[in-house]
């Protein structure tokens, strides 16, 4: 699905726990996430927390969307 | 007597389904699950004395780990030979297989072999580095796999010839042999020619590697004007999943309207997702399709604008045909929405 939204031309940033298999099914940019049953959040967080954790995942997709990329790039940081 | 460790995932190791997919690496003497079939299609010529079983989840969060310590557990039982799965079409299972399957050859040096459909992401990730049988993409395969998969490990183990794919029956690993051929090159070029033009069927002595990569899109220049969405492939639908989205081989996807939704709640929203455990989802999506967070961006103008729908599906088991298909539905749907930029969540 990725792979072909990007084909179609707009930007996307995948954003999924287990990287190998996004490199495989051919992302551009990949950002890490948490867990696989909860990507982007984390449970055993206050809810305050874990809201703080996800925004901050949320942010460095947009800055993925809003970087320059030449080929399949993982945003660790 | 050939001694085998045997790999499973929590399900074919019968601790549990979604909600055991955390377990940490374990060790079972002797079979378990589908070991019994191995045991039977080994004919006596080799033993299966441990079987390690680990959790889908907890081997794919956290790979370097686990590849470690089952190392560590496969090697006091000193085998002469290393069997994983079949995997099937199960995404992090096959991961798996194929993961500890490479490391266990490299670390050990023994053989290894392993199965799994041809579309499982394991497949294409491992295929140069291993033996993957070809299965059929779920369970019902087990009877065909499991003498194929037997019988190439017996000869793996004993050191003798391998044949080509088609033969043995594995997974094509882009490794070329010369071999002495009845006719020369050009009698069987002209031949395969012959058959084409006819529209026979005919087969190449050389395939070529398909190369399907997508180059990246500029960035997004000015988002704080963007207009972004969420689609997502961890099955986030409105409660009660009102168009049925199967929880695996899903046949459809689903446009849900978010407009105004601050956040997803446990009363609005669920996942129809068949493939890992569901109560984090249920409680809160937002943990799958970041809603709120999103919605917080907006009004802090970091981007224009989160679009008035999201779109899911349940990757899980869904055929790559199926998913590119979905994909390009959607983008083209984004596109004529005037959407500048995605965000895919995926579990």
């Amino acid at each position: 699905m990725v792979k072909e939204i990007e084909r179609a031309g707009l930007p996307v940033v995948h954003m999924c726990t287990v990287v190998p298999i996004s490199l495989t099914v051919g992302a551009n940019r990949i950002v890490p996430t948490v867990a696989i049953p909860h990507p982007l959040g984390n449970p055993s967080l206050s809810h305050e927390d874990e809201f703080n954790l996800r925004k901050k995942l949320v942010l460095k997709a947009i800055k993925a969307l809003q970087t320059k990329v030449d080929g399949q790039t993982v945003f660790e940081n | 007597m050939i001694r085998v460790v045997h790999y499973l995932n929590q399900f074919f190791g019968q601790i549990g389904g979604e909600d055991k997919a955390d377990t940490k690496p374990l060790v079972r003497e002797g079979v378990v699950g589908p070991g019994m079939a191995f045991k039977m299609a080994l004919k006596g010529q080799a033993e299966i004395v441990a079987t390690v079983i680990c959790g889908d989840s907890y081997f794919n969060e956290n790979i370097e780990k686990a590849k470690a310590d089952i190392i560590a557990m496969v090697k006091k039982y000193n085998p002469d030979l290393f069997i994983a799965g079949p995997a099937f079409n199960a995404g992090r299972y096959g991961v798996a297989c194929g993961a500890i399957a490479k490391a266990v050859k490299e670390g050990l040096g023994i053989p290894v072999v392993t199965g799994m459909y041809i579309e499982n992401p394991g497949a294409d990730m491992f295929r140069k580095d291993i033996y993957i049988v070809s299965t059929k993409n779920n369970a019902a395969g087990m009877r065909n796999a499991v003498p194929v998969m037997a019988k190439l490990a017996l000869k793996l183990a004993k050191g003798e010839e391998i044949g080509s794919p088609d033969e043995e029956g594995y997974i094509e690993r882009g490794i070329r042999r010369n071999y002495f051929s009845e006719e020369r090159g050009s009698m069987r070029a002209v031949n395969m020619l012959v058959k084409k033009l006819k529209g026979e069927e005919f087969t190449t002595e050389y395939p070529m590697p398909t190369f399907d990569r997508v180059d990246p899109n500029p960035p997004v220049d000015d988002m704080a004007h963007a207009v972004v969405a969420l689609v997502t492939s961890g099955g986030i639908v409105p409660k009660g999943n009102p168009d049925r989205i199967e929880s695996s081989s899903a046949s459809k996807f689903g446009k849900y309207c978010i407009k105004g939704k601050l956040d997803l709640t446990e009363k609005e929203f669920q996942t129809a997702h068949g493939g890992y455990d569901p109560v984090y989802a249920n409680s809160d999506a937002d943990r799958v399709l970041p809603v709120d967070a999103m919605r917080e961006l907006e009004r802090e103008g970091v981007i224009g604008k989160l679009y008035d729908y999201y779109y899911a599906t349940v990757g899980n088991g869904t055929s790559v045909a199926n998913a590119k298909k979905y994909g390009a539905a959607i983008a083209s749907e984004l596109k004529d929405a005037g959407v500048d930029a995605v965000i895919l969540t995926s579990t």
